[in-house]
């Protein structure tokens, strides 16, 4: 489904990609691991995910893996989005996806944004992380792949499918 | 399902969270899982369940931090549902209290504490009354004690009392003039108050205005205490005095008024004809007393 452009300020309609009103809100954890301290990104994407009906969760800045898996197990997430801006995302985010296993949170679909060059991505995959959402990302194509992936049955970080958004 | 339950009471933590969001969902409910845990164990005859409010920005989450560390060094084992706003016009929500919580991440006091954070989705007040449940389940599953963190309240904002044994009023320096604390609301249902950030001026004074409309009254007054959570300031005796908290014993009719109101909105939200008879309401077919009729009469069946 494409973003239908909003009628007054042609631009996204994040209103279009709200969850059914019968459904239950998703849980998405907004997390910034590692030590840099830009989250401007993160805030963008938690406020489309919040405006097109989520529950966002934001975890804060400078958390290690161990305490982004532990936060998306109590709080029941669906969604892991990750953010880097430090250049330690192929350290970072895969040690995440492997906790996440380890903690058998199998069906946690995750997602990576920041400044992740074109050549790590392809690891980042590997990984099972699911989509990766550079600089100049509409915020309606992060909204579309969330919907696209939550209807999917093995995208998760630890389900068989080797899918991931293009 | 009741494997989830199974696993939840064997101390999964991740069959915890699922649990609750099965109840939030309203895919189960609280009879159901009570019913699969067994005897229940007796009350304590200390509180179990605290309602933590007050105005936005006064401090309430990172207060709550330093009480949590005390009493998860203590040993004892505290669960925090911390309420955000939904939004009215799209139902999403930004929960953000996790930012300022730096004891869920503590190597070893982590194992004493658990965090959710809840969104109010379509409840009316600063607490969506499925909590009430939620603390139930906690507590069964042998949490010692039960923080309910509210939406940033205003002077009117009561519903909080329908759901916890004891009422926590945080408050901050110079919030009005002294008539700001001889004004009706909800200090008047609080069982302690602390006036946080006493590293600003105006706390003292504020504390002394309180204590001042408190002994006006009759009864005796709550405790008001001063803390600084940012310093770590009157942290450990605030937590010592909570945890031995009495009711204030001063408003008892008004807190069985919120309880019965907020019993009687719980009807109507949940009542599985009300999506009929909101289209009857609309199309004019019904009045809003039959409805209240129609509910009250299906309680009954």
């Amino acid at each position: 489904m494409k973003a239908p452009p909003h009628p007054e300020k042609g631009c996204v309609d994040r209103e279009a990609f709200r969850p059914h009103l019968m459904d239950e809100p998703l849980r998405v954890v907004v997390a910034k691991p590692g030590l840099d301290g830009h989250d401007r990104g993160a805030k963008v994407v938690a406020r489309a995910l919040r405006d097109a009906g989520h529950e966002v969760i934001y975890t804060g800045l400078r958390r290690s893996a161990q305490q982004i898996v532990e936060t998306v197990r109590d709080e029941d997430a669906r969604f892991l989005g990750l953010s880097s801006l430090s250049g330690a995302h192929s350290h970072l985010f895969p040690k995440v996806c492997e906790l996440l296993r380890v903690e058998g949170l199998t069906d946690v679909i995750v997602f990576g944004g920041g400044i992740i060059p074109e050549d790590d991505r392809e690891a980042l995959y590997q990984c099972k992380i699911r989509a990766i959402f550079g600089p100049g990302t509409p915020t309606s194509e992060i909204l579309e792949f969330i919907q696209t992936s939550n209807a999917m049955d093995d995208a998760g970080v630890g389900q068989s499918s080797d899918w991931h958004w293009a | 399902m009741d494997d989830l339950i199974k696993a939840a009471l064997e101390g999964d933590r991740r069959s915890l969270a699922k649990t609750l969001s099965a109840l939030e969902n309203r895919t189960t409910n609280l009879e159901h899982i009570l019913g699969l845990m067994g005897e229940p164990k007796p009350k304590p005859d200390h509180w179990q369940s605290l309602a933590i409010t007050g105005a936005p920005g006064v401090g309430k989450s990172c207060l709550l931090d330093g009480l949590l560390t005390v009493w998860a060094e203590s040993g004892l084992r505290v669960a925090l549902l911390a309420v955000d706003p939904s939004s009215p016009r799209t139902g999403g929500a930004l929960l953000g209290d996790r930012v300022r919580m730096t004891v869920v991440d503590h190597p070893t006091l982590k194992e004493n504490v658990y965090l959710r954070s809840i969104a109010t989705r379509k409840a009316s007040g600063s607490v969506p009354l499925i909590v009430a449940d939620m603390t139930e389940f906690l507590l069964a599953l042998g949490w010692d004690r039960i923080l309910i963190e509210t939406v940033g309240a205003g002077q009117a904002e009561v519903r909080c009392a329908a759901i916890a044994d004891r009422i926590l009023v945080v408050e901050g320096p110079a919030r009005g003039d002294g008539v700001q604390a001889e004004k009706a609301g909800l200090l008047e249902l609080a069982d302690a108050v602390i006036v946080n950030k006493c590293d600003l001026p105006g706390a003292e004074r504020h504390a002394d205005e309180l204590r001042e409309s408190y002994g006006l009254g009759l009864g005796t007054p709550p405790p008001v205490m001063l803390t600084s959570a940012l310093h770590g300031t009157g942290i450990k005796p605030a937590a010592d005095m909570l945890l031995g908290l009495e009711a204030s014993g001063r408003s008892e009719r008004a807190r069985w008024r919120e309880r019965l109101l907020a019993h009687h909105e719980r009807l109507i939200l949940e009542s599985p004809k009300l999506d009929e008879m909101l289209k009857r309401l609309a199309a004019g077919s019904m009045t809003l007393d039959d409805v209240i009729e129609s509910i009250g009469a299906e309680k009954n069946e």
